[in-house]
């Protein structure tokens, strides 16, 4: 019996006019695309510069400014209205103001000032540029310092040396910390959402009456309606894992076997999320905004974008109820750190509880008959 | 030989009730009508007799099981054909067979065998690779009630199964329908249309959930002394209280 | 007119009458507000860490606890095998481990240099730079607390000003992010599949044939969720103002022209999709796939188009949310007046014309 019904949902996927392309395509474009588009690293901060010194300390400055990388000096202004227009404009994103009389004041009363004005719109990128314009500027001042104390012979300072170490991801690489999680989403689309849109369609079209008239038993329905995506979601991570090394040339740290487990557990329970959505949807667009919604929270509070401890605690709180949450931390921690099962048995033991939960819930709220 | 028999069968949603106690009984072989107007509760109660809707109360027999405590092995002795649905439109003419087919525990040269046989009696062999969307109303009609047989079950239950059908499709359909009762298949049939009535060995008249009138169609039109049956409905609807929606 | 107003009574009824639907749409946006607006923030705050002090002398304490005192970390472990440092890693309970030396503050007074190890969990490249660029600082703090006594030559101090957002809210960034998200999702994506539902369920057949124009039944369809766009773009400015505090900085007579605009173009999208595609799954995809994602990842609305690749800069053109949001940025928060929102305003005209003239005509092929 269910070999006739998974037949039948295979060729239906395959028939369908987008369904194989975008099950093929999406998972393509959202590793291709996703990790290079996000990208919190601040580089590239384009500069404008308001120097009314034209002094030698002055031009050291901003030469030692625009030299460390971070900043792209595109605009060079006479004074602060103009320097304005530029970020009016998005020429710059932060303004360097040089007052008269920078050199003189450093020289003869020891201590100066600057003005920094940053595009504060986006604030985590106007707090940061300021932060390295004005570390930059420090830096400058300890050099002036250090040429100072030597020539006045006077006594060196307490210094302890910090030495940053960077585990498991030395090159500091934030492209492949997406990557995993990416894969996580993708799994989470495939194995959760899509199953359930399609037992809506059938009940929106009225194709499930001719089933539950028939006697096929409603486990075996539904069951027939997740092995082919379970399939599919685990076709789609291979490739997934393939385009991984290829690009961004990553590999698990882990055993592969921890990843295959976790991942079953997950889309487990992932898929019986979607089967209580399907239970309570008649028409495919009620699904869908669900789905949505789900989705929208899920990721938020997945710490997939922005760390879990940067939350307010009552946030912090609601992401314990995220099973998006666990997979993700799991998958990257197998991928990256090279942790195994043991280390990460607080998720999986919280995956296997979704994956009861949901399912029990599934099965209580589908009702073959009324 | 009694293959539907129903007592005292009752289902409320809330304060409504949809189907108020009715009582008949169906023979094997029988061609029996359910009608009434939208709303008189005919659909309600033969989901119930599929199993598809558990009673408030009451009992009820069909092919031998009770649809309260056996509903799947009622499921598994019945061909179920509605209006609204009839096969999967994204699967081709022989797929649908052989998905139902499978579905109801044929074996696979039985499938093969019985698919050859029913497209040749058809007419139908060339469209067997054709997409059911493709496929003209009436055709799609035949097809889903020539599925709705393929396992040959004991009853089979058509919901409105000619509505939108043209006159001569519907001609057609109706002959397929006696071959099926002459075969030993109990057909329980809804319809809107009174001609099709009097095709029915018996027919029943549901009005506000309760079965007015049960008899074959010559008894009815001299109980009622109308001309056809058209007429012995109209005089029986006139007392509903529940209309249309 | 009459026929066209019974027509468009029966699409609100439909759309209104599906409770949860409608509040879903309405709570959606309150709730994307609530999140970013209060929950999702990239700045480092308790972060977890872990210490291995084998020194245990004044200078590795004072560390410590200015460490622990700071908002940014919690000292949650002391170990006192440097074997467990990868343990506690693994299993993801430290983001960062504090190395001290030995004999830390005795090579520290006496003028050696004394070494900390700052080991961060680097899975999260982003989040590793940040919290050892805090530990740093605060490591540097106590330095200069070392130097109080000596007066420091050379200072040159810098004077920071915020522009547009002198409290560097999140907000001011996501609030137009979100506009184009719900904007996009209600227009572009429920209009497209409630126009192809009825081709999946066979009724637009019966819309065809009465005698309704058929681009009076499209309007129809598309009103309802025009109101609602209406009803969240109000929703989503309310909050903006009252609740996350972000000023209407410029004319809000202009803001609501761009949305009006944006609203337009939403709905041609979704008109053209429903042109293109049979079910309302694949509807649902194409939607999804190429306007939805494209705004989350490419509008500049999470991430800062400036830091992607050139290539995709160029693609994030042809997104009609990019420009949305840049205008709603200009006007909103910077303040700016109509002229400098030209660009946008022109581009998203442009793009109503192409998408609208290409959807009609495949609307009227499909007619023929």
């Amino acid at each position: 019996m269910l070999k006739y019904l998974i037949e039948k949902e295979f060729k239906q996927i395959l028939r369908n006019k987008f369904l194989p392309k975008v099950i093929f395509v999406f998972p393509v474009v959202m590793l291709l695309i996703l990790p290079f588009a996000a990208n919190y690293e601040i580089k590239h901060i384009n500069l404008s510069v308001v120097d009314n010194d034209h002094s030698s300390y002055s031009s050291r400055l901003i030469r030692k400014i625009t030299s460390s990388g971070y900043f792209n000096l595109t605009n060079v202004s006479d004074n602060y209205n103009q320097a304005i227009k530029s970020i009016e404009a998005e020429e710059a994103d932060i303004i360097l103001q040089v007052p008269k009389d920078f050199e003189k004041n450093l020289i003869v009363e020891q201590t100066s000032k600057v003005m920094i004005s940053a595009n504060a719109v986006n604030g985590m990128k106007g707090g940061l540029g300021s932060s390295y314009l004005s570390n930059i500027i420090n830096d400058f001042a300890n050099e002036v310092r250090g040429e100072w104390i030597t020539v006045q012979g006077l006594s060196s300072i307490p210094i302890i040396d910090i030495v940053p170490q960077n585990k498991f991801n030395v090159h500091l690489s934030y492209k492949i910390f997406m990557v995993p999680a990416i894969m996580a989403m993708l799994i989470t689309l495939i194995t959760g959402f899509l199953p359930a849109m399609n037992i809506v369609n059938e009940k929106e079209l009225g194709t499930i009456e001719q089933i539950n008239v028939s006697p096929v038993k409603k486990f075996t329905f539904i069951i027939s309606k997740l092995i082919p995506y379970w399939i599919i979601g685990t076709i789609v991570f291979m490739f997934a894992y393939i385009i991984a090394r290829l690009v961004y040339d990553l590999t698990p740290a882990g055993h592969l076997r921890s990843i295959y487990v976790s991942t079953a557990i997950y889309m487990l329970g992932i898929s019986g999320l979607g089967l209580i959505i399907s239970n309570y949807s008649k028409t495919i667009q009620q699904a869908m905004f669900v789905v949505f919604f789900f989705m929208m929270v899920m990721i938020l509070m997945s710490g997939l974008y922005t760390p879990i401890s940067s939350m307010p605690m009552w946030a912090q709180y609601i992401t314990y109820l995220n099973p998006l949450r666990y997979f993700i931390e799991t998958m990257r921690s197998i991928y990256l750190k090279g942790s195994g099962i043991i280390d990460l048995r607080y998720n999986l033991y919280a995956l296997i509880g979704f994956a009861l939960l949901f399912n029990t819930w599934a099965v209580l709220s589908y009702r073959k008959s009324s | 030989m009694k293959v539907i028999e129903v007592e005292n069968l009752v289902k409320k949603f809330g304060d409504f009730i949809a189907v108020d106690n009715i009582s008949f009984e169906v023979e094997k072989g029988e061609i029996f009508g359910f009608l009434g107007a939208n709303g008189a509760g005919k659909t309600t109660a033969m989901r119930m007799l599929c199993g598809l809707s558990k009673p408030t109360s009451g009992h009820g027999k069909v092919a031998g099981f009770d649809i309260k405590s056996e509903s799947e092995k009622v499921k598994a002795n019945i061909g179920y054909m509605s209006q609204k649905f009839s096969l999967y439109h994204d699967l081709k003419v022989w797929e649908n067979i052989k998905l139902f087919a499978g579905i109801y525990g044929m074996k696979k040269d039985e499938i093969a065998k019985q698919t050859d046989e029913l497209l040749e009696r058809l007419n139908f062999e060339s469209e067997r690779n054709t997409l059911v969307s493709e496929l003209p109303l009436g055709w799609k009609q035949k097809l889903a009630f020539s599925v709705s047989i393929f396992h040959n079950p004991k009853i089979v239950f058509l919901d409105e199964p000619t509505g939108g059908v043209d006159p001569v499709t519907r001609r057609q359909f109706w002959e397929m329908i006696y071959e099926a009762a002459y075969n030993g298949i109990t057909v329980f049939v809804t319809t809107h249309y009174m001609d099709e009535a009097e095709y029915c060995n018996r027919v029943s008249i549901m009005v506000d959930g309760r079965i007015e009138a049960l008899d074959s169609p010559l008894n009815l039109r001299e109980q009622y002394k109308a001309k056809n049956m058209d007429d012995v409905f109209h005089q029986i609807a006139r007392s509903a209280k529940r209309s249309d929606n | 007119m009459k026929q066209f107003r019974s027509f468009l009574q029966k699409e609100l009824y439909h759309i209104f009458r599906d409770v949860r639907t409608i509040m879903i749409l309405l709570v959606m946006p309150v709730i994307q507000m609530i999140l970013f607006g209060y929950a999702i923030s990239t700045e480092v705050k308790n972060a977890k860490i872990a210490v291995y002090d084998p020194s245990k002398d004044i200078a590795t304490r004072r560390i410590i606890e200015q460490m622990d005192n700071s908002k940014s970390f919690d000292v949650v472990e002391y170990i006192v095998n440097p074997n467990e440092i990868e343990k506690l890693f693994l299993e993801g309970k430290v983001k960062m481990v504090m190395v001290f030396g030995e004999n830390f503050n005795e090579n520290l007074l006496h003028g050696n240099k004394t070494q900390l190890q700052l080991i961060t969990d680097a899975t999260d490249a982003n989040f590793a730079t940040s919290i050892s660029n805090y530990a740093s600082g605060i490591i540097a703090n106590y330095q200069m607390e070392l130097m109080q006594q000596n007066k420091i030559p050379i200072t040159i101090q810098p004077e920071i000003r915020l522009l547009y957002n002198p409290q560097m809210k999140g907000a001011y960034n996501f609030v137009p992010g979100v506009l184009g998200l719900i904007l996009m999702l209600i227009c572009a994506m429920m209009t497209s599949m409630a126009i192809v539902r009825e081709k999946e369920l066979g009724t637009m057949e019966v819309l065809l044939v009465s005698p309704m124009k058929p681009l009076l039944i499209i309007i129809a369809k598309a009103v309802p969720y025009f109101l609602l766009s209406c009803i969240n773009l109000a929703t989503v400015l309310f909050l903006s103002y009252f609740v996350l505090n972000v000023p209407i900085a410029g004319s809000l007579f202009w803001l609501i022209v761009v949305s009006m605009l944006f609203i337009f173009l939403s709905l041609s999208l979704g008109l053209l999709v429903s042109t293109l595609v049979d079910t309302q799954i694949a509807a649902m995809l194409i939607s999804g796939m190429v306007f939805m994602m494209p705004v989350m990842l490419l509008s500049g609305m999470m991430f800062p188009i400036e830091n992607m690749p050139v290539f995709l800069q160029i693609i994030s053109h042809i997104i009609p949310a990019r420009w949305y949001i840049s205008a709603v940025k200009d006007l909103m928060i910077k303040g700016l007046g109509f002229s400098a929102v030209v660009e946008e305003i022109s581009v998203m005209l442009l793009m109503i014309g192409v998408i609208l003239s290409i959807s009609l005509i495949k609307f009227k092929v499909r007619l023929d």
